[in-house]
């Protein structure tokens, strides 16, 4: 089980966003990248964000770019975990690998500043500010077995291979 | 039940009966990655990883920032230099291209499962191969283990029909078919090309719309390999890579999309959406500043061909600045004999060496604020070229040189 306060994003989020090219030369240096982290898109993200939120996203949140550093500096700043009406491909994949929850869901209700509880087992998403839950899209066994390992590498160090 | 192109390339490389929505570990043919996601991937890979499943099927490519415009990507480049002579892997060094063309040029073959740190990896989709962009961890463990976990998708069809009118192109198709389907229409799903014009398209076309697959959200993007891949991997000296792989009559399609190309107008993306588009007709006029015209998406000899079509005997608007870039060192050259870099330097171009130049922002071509460029690449969100606070628009080699020509958005007929 997961606590975190939303925090509202808009729809198509795109990796650019998230974090920009024209920070490329700083990938090798992730604590200084993610201080940009989202700056495009709410240039007071940064100081905004409290360690636990979920970000609570529209539509194809992450589209674009397979950088996996955007997934990295937003778990970097604290994210907890990510609520998303849509998530695009890469995206998804590269936040559970490094350990990051995101989970598809009907985010239209959900306001900034609620109170969220999040259990993937059960596969259900409480807003406590709201009195509803939220169910959530099924998510393939692997990439739950791949979350409970804490990411892709600790998963390949405990099974030796995929274990599907 | 018959199977779709996806379906049947993943049964061969999982050994199982890989049916949509089965989740199959897979064999790979080629892992890739390149100079911005390969470092993080080869630091991933490091942790608990000594050597690559197999040399010969990891390739590494320079290409996004190239040459470096920055100390702390020099360093980046070294460690892929020592990461891939470590691994006595092949690495293509500055000035050699963007990787997916030499891919495509060089090592994809039909029916081959291919996986790269880049999301228009799906280029390779246009030879037949399943062709699918991943993180820096999925191909750290890719590069140890020579395989990966896919969910098999559901795919699209999409058939083409008719003939592509004078000045009209397959980048116009290419944009028209993400309006119509939208930037997340077909996240997680395969689209698969069929029908006469797509059998008759060549390699250059058909890799520019596997490219543009993955801004639908697809996860590959595929055409059937025939008679028009032979005798491309043939002129690559790899006619022993063909093989034929095409869907089953019979197979089951999520939705069938169909296409009659002969109605299709020059087609432009507006900021900031790939999806937002819009026939040329309803934007000309708008000043552009800078024009560029290369990519994975649209640097190929054909493109090239189409902008000197247009630019020969002609200059470059004072205002407008036209930077172009051959995708590869093997099209630079070709383009070099057949005096297309010639027209290019008369009328005023700057030529930048194969790599990805400006499409990542990273160098070769910043915006300035509030300038608008028009781009043959893929992709036009706020920000990609180098400034949140620029506009780029998306189009065709000619609609790109028509507006260098002209300084403004045009339509390429004009020229024509």
């Amino acid at each position: 089980m997961l606590e975190g306060k939303a925090y509202r994003m808009a729809d198509n989020i795109s990796t650019d966003h998230i974090i920009p090219g024209r920070f490329f030369h700083l990938r090798s240096n992730l604590p200084e990248l993610a201080k940009h982290v989202l700056e495009d898109a709410d240039p007071n993200f940064k100081q905004k964000v409290k360690a636990g939120d979920f970000l609570v996203a529209g539509k194809n949140f992450g589209l674009g770019s397979s950088r996996e550093h955007a997934a990295l500096v937003l778990k970097l700043s604290g994210i907890g975990g990510i609520l998303a009406h849509s998530v695009a491909r890469i995206f998804y994949r590269n936040a559970i690998n490094i350990g990051l929850p995101v989970v598809i869901c009907d985010t239209h209700n959900v306001s900034h500043g609620d109170e969220l509880h999040l259990d993937l087992r059960k596969g259900v998403v409480e807003d406590k500010t709201q009195g509803t839950t939220l169910s959530l899209s099924e998510v393939p066994q692997v990439m739950l077995d791949i979350l409970a390992c804490g990411g892709l590498l600790p998963y390949i160090k405990k099974y030796g291979r995929f274990n599907v | 039940m018959g199977k779709t192109l996806a379906e049947k390339i993943l049964s061969l490389k999982s050994g199982l009966d890989a049916v949509a929505g089965r989740i199959v570990v897979a064999q790979v043919d080629l892992v890739f990655l390149q100079d911005g996601t390969g470092p993080l991937s080869i630091r991933q890979f490091e942790k608990e990883f000594k050597k690559v499943f197999d040399p010969q099927r990891v390739a590494l490519f320079i290409d996004h920032a190239s040459p470096s415009p920055r100390k702390e990507l020099s360093g980046d480049h070294i460690f892929l230099r020592h990461f891939a002579r470590k691994q006595d892997c092949r690495l293509y060094d500055v000035g050699e291209g963007v990787c997916h063309q030499l891919v495509a040029e060089e090592l994809a073959s039909p029916g081959n499962v291919i996986l790269g740190a880049d999301s228009h990896t799906s280029t390779a989709g246009g030879l037949g191969a399943f062709a699918c962009g991943m993180g820096s961890t999925d191909i750290a463990v890719a590069l140890a283990l020579g395989e990966t976990w896919l969910r098999v998708p559901q795919s699209f069809k999409v058939e083409l029909e008719g003939r592509l009118g004078k000045g009209v192109y397959t980048k116009d198709l290419a944009l028209h078919l993400i309006g119509k389907i939208g930037a997340d229409g077909a996240t997680y799903k395969a689209l698969e090309f069929g029908g006469d014009m797509a059998s008759d398209m060549d390699i250059s076309s058909r890799l520019t719309l596997a490219n543009m697959c993955v801004e639908t959200g697809a996860k590959a993007g595929l055409f059937p390999s025939d008679e028009v891949t032979r005798e491309f991997l043939r002129s690559q000296g790899r006619e022993n890579c063909f093989i034929p792989v095409s869907p089953d009559a019979d197979a089951v399609y999520e939705h069938i999309i169909k296409v009659n190309v002969s109605k299709l107008e020059p087609t432009v993306s507006l900021p900031h959406a790939v999806d937002t588009t819009s026939p040329i007709e309803e934007v000309k006029g708008m000043r552009v500043d800078q024009v560029c015209i290369g990519t994975c998406t649209n640097g190929r000899l054909p493109d090239l061909e189409v902008a000197a079509t247009i630019l020969k005997g002609r200059k470059c608007h004072p205002h407008t600045r036209l930077l172009i870039t051959p995708a590869s060192r093997r099209i630079f050259q070709e383009a070099l004999g057949l005096g297309l870099l010639q027209i290019f330097m008369e009328a005023g171009a700057v030529i930048l060496p194969p790599g990805c130049a400006s499409c990542v922002g990273v160098h070769q071509g910043i915006l300035g604020d509030g300038e608008v460029c028009l781009s043959t690449a893929n992709r036009n969100f706020q920000g990609r070229m180098g400034n949140p606070s620029s506009f780029i628009y998306l189009g065709s080699p000619a609609s790109a040189a028509a507006a260098a020509v002209k300084g403004e958005i045009a339509d390429p007929r004009e020229f024509l």
